[in-house]
């Protein structure tokens, strides 16, 4: 029950976290000092850590969408099955973020 | 709708501290849910101690134990003590299940906490309205339905398709399931719920089923069918370890293979 409820949560995140993309985006298009704000925002630690939940929220809700969708299929019902999967989303939803943001320091050298 | 906290009469407030069997040497303590529909009063949980060396190793073992020893107000539905009738379907250390095949010895750590079953009407203490649990069985029609001539003899099937139904038949309606669901907790005026559920799979299954489509059509329906979200509960309940969110996603494979 507890995966499946951070599934739902993960889900609603992702509404702010698009707002968040939104707004980024929309600045992007409006010019230089409007960006320069943004960026400085998402820059910023708490901005950080706000991107760094979104990643997160997004992945998550992959890998535990995915593992639902087997579910629709018809497959993955046995309890060990069940739990490997259930436990294997939040791991691998973890990990993603934790390697993706590795990547995207080492890439960009933490700009 | 989703409630996250109980109503102000459901709230549970204090509870009574039963005397302690005089002679006892080894003893298990048990917090049992009490409320009674005559005083007026909140539920409360009270405290009561068995001597284990007097009483056989099942949590309803301790429940009769207590009855005949100590308490015999307290209230509890029980039939076959063997897993067969479902009737004493309640939730022991936060788990639905049945206290006849429930060792109380295999709840960890200090007391042995039981409730009635979750998110149903209480009748008193241990024993849950289950009204509306039934008449959702009853809404699935769970009988054979028939268009061709009734055979001289019995309707045949074949042993493959027996075997079909293995899994589904062995459920004893004892409501674990659809009690431990939260869809089940929110919805339950609208959402069938996982024990009905699985009975529809039984009769959708059969081979010798004619209505097939019927049943279908009749659960073809947002709330009905849909407000399962495989949340899994009702699979890690279940005393006779079936499946009933298997069981959902077959309904649901046939509501799509259908209008394929």
């Amino acid at each position: 029950m507890a995966l499946s409820i951070i599934h739902r949560a993960t889900g609603f995140a992702l509404y702010f976290g698009t707002l968040l993309l939104a707004w980024w985006l929309i600045a992007a298009a409006s010019g230089p000092t409007a960006y320069a704000h943004v960026h400085d925002f998402i820059g910023s630690l708490i901005g950080r850590l706000i991107v760094f939940g979104y990643t997160w929220a997004l992945l998550h809700h992959l890998f535990s969408g995915i593992r639902h969708l087997v579910w629709d299929l018809g497959y993955g019902f046995k309890p060990n099955e069940r739990e490997a999967m259930t436990w294997g989303a939040l791991v691998a939803g973890i990990s993603a973020t934790v390697l993706l943001w590795i990547v995207a320091y080492m890439i960009g050298g933490g700009r | 709708m989703v409630e996250f906290a109980l109503p102000k009469n459901s709230r549970i407030t204090g509870g009574k501290v039963w005397p302690k069997p005089p002679g006892a040497t080894e003893m298990r303590e048990f917090k049992i849910y009490r409320w009674n529909p005559d005083d007026g009063k909140n539920p409360s949980v009270d405290t009561y101690y068995i001597d284990t060396h007097d009483c056989g190793p099942m949590v309803l073992d301790g429940l009769i134990w207590i009855k005949n020893h100590i308490d015999p107000t307290l209230t509890f539905r029980r039939s076959c003590r063997e897993g067969v009738c479902g009737s004493c379907a309640m939730n022991i250390d936060g788990q639905n299940t049945l206290a006849c095949t429930k060792s109380m010895h295999d709840v960890k750590d200090g007391a042995v906490k039981i409730n009635p079953l979750p998110h149903q009407p209480v009748v008193k203490d241990l024993v849950p309205d289950l009204t509306n649990f039934y008449a959702q069985y009853a809404s699935i029609e769970p009988w054979l339905k028939t268009t061709t001539p009734t055979p001289q003899r019995e309707w045949r099937q074949s042993h493959e398709d027996r075997e079909k139904l293995d899994g589904l038949y062995e459920c004893i309606l004892c409501a674990c399931c659809s009690t431990s669901c939260p869809s089940y907790w929110w919805n339950s005026e609208r959402f069938l719920g996982p024990a009905a559920l699985l009975q529809a799979t039984r009769w959708v299954t059969d081979s010798r089923d004619e209505a097939t489509g019927e049943r279908l059509d009749n659960l073809e329906d947002p709330f009905r069918l849909y407000r399962c979200h495989t949340i899994m509960n009702c699979a890690k309940a279940c005393p006779k370890g079936l499946n009933p969110s298997e069981a959902i996603a077959e309904l649901k494979l046939k509501m799509v293979e259908r209008q394929v």
